[in-house]
């Protein structure tokens, strides 16, 4: 793994000058101060985030166009915040939304989707959608190095979508951060560096080095970007439904930006006329040991009280959640919910998940599965409801948490007679 | 209680140009009263209207984020840095 003290930032290939499409200017949520298209996600006037400024009168495509168009992120382009085509990451998106019947026999409701970005390119989690449009917005703004904070997905997906887009990267992560995602961002070569404390102290060091370097940080600074990019999975359901929406969804929470990103696809579809009916109701899950936005909804207000972590569920392992009071109040306007679980009946959803979907998950998707479950019991998920499980990431990145509940597989020889005594005794 | 105060560039403008300050007080909220009694522009993006921490910025006394000790009422100690971060980041 290579040290970060004698790194220097990487100058784009010679002949290859970054240029990008161009990044939409920006707008304040809280105030509506606009501000220029920039790598900056803080309002000067009031500090609210800044969001990108879509053009109300552009026009927007039919759903016969999207139809017609590639199967990425890419067809809902009127929708993300480029102007222009993109450069880099071109292929990630579009991940299947998989009927689950066995899994929804489980939950008790009518039915059940996985939308499954267990399998998103190139890294195999939800990320990567964000990360493709904060790295084409990079190349926008001739940034050469880019960055993030993360808890393990986001390096992934940084590391790797740079090492294709011939950028620098800086990844910063919670020491203690499972082996394979460590390994799953180094391989890409990126300068990684593993930060003493947690997710939210890694989170604070990297707001003072956006501040310092001028890197690219896609979860600081170019964050009014790369949080649009979750929107494609809302716009992807609702397509892939043909052309509909569920009745609900529930959704893992970090920093609650995916839950609140989810609100804003499902809302933009809907005033575009490309599906009409109900909003669904949004449901956020996450870890009893991380769980503020899960306790601002059952509280109420508006200010969340940050927690330390103490959860198996290291990607979702946020105590400051930068977007916990937005996730919050989408839960509450479309009338849905939230729920915590402990780490036993994470891993247990992971398992439940597996054996109903063929699906394996990271310890955030047991955590969604879970917290689905508990919602289901408890009455507050329909037996009438049409319910989308998104799967943010893959199982194969966190063995660790699911290997000591599964059980130990019995080791023979290669003797016939050894395979029908495990068959006689029901192994 | 002489103590460093380090602002994030989005709030420079606000405080003559400068991100890095020193400034005075036995506790966090007295610090950065101080600063805003300098920079009254730049005191109503540190305070809300109640006088608390305001919603979208984060003070690290020494690395430490205030709300896990007392908030303002934090008692700083000479030579300590304060941090202040803005909220919308990271996740």
């Amino acid at each position: 793994m290579s040290s970060p003290a004698a790194a220097a930032p990487r100058a784009p290939a010679a002949g290859a000058e970054p240029s990008g499409p161009r990044p939409l200017p920006l707008r304040c949520r809280l105030c509506g101060a606009p501000a220029d298209a920039a790598p900056v996600a803080t309002c000067e006037r009031c500090l609210g985030p800044l969001e990108p400024a879509y053009d109300p009168a552009r026009r927007l495509p039919s759903r016969a166009e999207i139809e017609g168009r590639p199967r990425s992120i890419w067809r809902y382009a009127e929708w993300l915040p480029l102007l222009g085509p993109p450069e880099v990451s071109l292929d990630t998106g579009f991940t299947p939304l998989l009927d689950a019947p066995a899994l929804a026999r489980a939950l008790g409701v009518r039915r059940a989707l996985v939308k499954n970005d267990a399998v998103s390119h190139p890294t195999l989690s939800f990320k990567d959608r964000v990360v493709a449009v904060a790295l084409n917005a990079a190349r926008g703004f001739r940034l050469d190095t880019v960055g993030c904070a993360s808890t393990g997905n986001l390096a992934n997906a940084v590391a790797a979508h740079a090492a294709r887009a011939g950028l620098a990267a800086w990844i910063f992560v919670p020491e203690d951060l499972e082996i394979g995602k460590i390994v799953g961002t180094a391989v890409y070569g990126p300068r990684l560096v593993r930060v003493r404390g947690t997710y939210d102290d890694v989170n604070r060091l990297c707001a003072q080095v956006a501040d310092r370097f001028g890197w690219g940080l896609v979860n600081l600074n170019l964050r009014g970007y790369y949080a649009e990019g979750s929107k494609t999975m809302a716009h992807e359901i609702a397509e892939q439904l043909g052309w509909r929406l569920p009745d609900a969804v529930v959704a893992p929470m970090a920093g609650g930006s995916l839950l609140t990103k989810l609100d804003k696809g499902f809302r933009e579809f809907r005033d575009a006329g490309l599906v009409d009916g109900t909003l669904p109701r949004l449901y956020g899950a996450q870890a009893a040991g991380c769980s503020p936005i899960v306790r601002l909804v059952e509280r109420g207000g508006d200010a969340i009280e940050p927690v330390v972590p103490r959860t198996i569920a290291r990607s979702i392992a946020i105590g400051n959640p930068a977007d916990g009071r937005f996730a919050a109040r989408a839960i509450r306007a479309t009338g849905g919910g939230a729920a915590a679980v402990e780490d036993e009946e994470l891993v247990a959803g992971i398992r439940l998940l597996a054996e109903t979907t063929g699906v394996f998950t990271e310890t955030a998707g047991g955590v969604t599965v879970a917290a689905a479950l508990k919602l289901a019991r408890a009455g507050t998920l329909r037996p009438s409801d049409e319910l989308v499980v998104c799967i943010t990431g893959n199982g194969l990145k966190t063995v660790e948490a699911v290997r000591p509940s599964l059980p130990e597989a019995p080791v023979i020889a290669a003797k016939l007679r050894e395979v029908a005594a495990l068959v006689s005794c029901g192994a | 209680m002489s103590v460093t105060l380090r602002l994030p560039t989005v709030l420079a403008r606000a405080a003559g140009g400068k991100t890095v300050h020193e400034a005075s007080g036995a506790t966090v909220g007295e610090v950065v009263a101080d600063l805003a009694a300098r920079h009254p522009e730049l005191g109503t993006r540190l305070r809300d209207a109640k006088g608390d921490p305001y919603p979208y910025v984060i003070f690290y006394l020494d690395d430490e984020d205030i709300r896990f000790a007392k908030g303002f009422a934090t008692p700083v100690a000479d030579g300590a840095e304060i941090v202040v971060v803005p909220a919308i980041a990271g996740g």
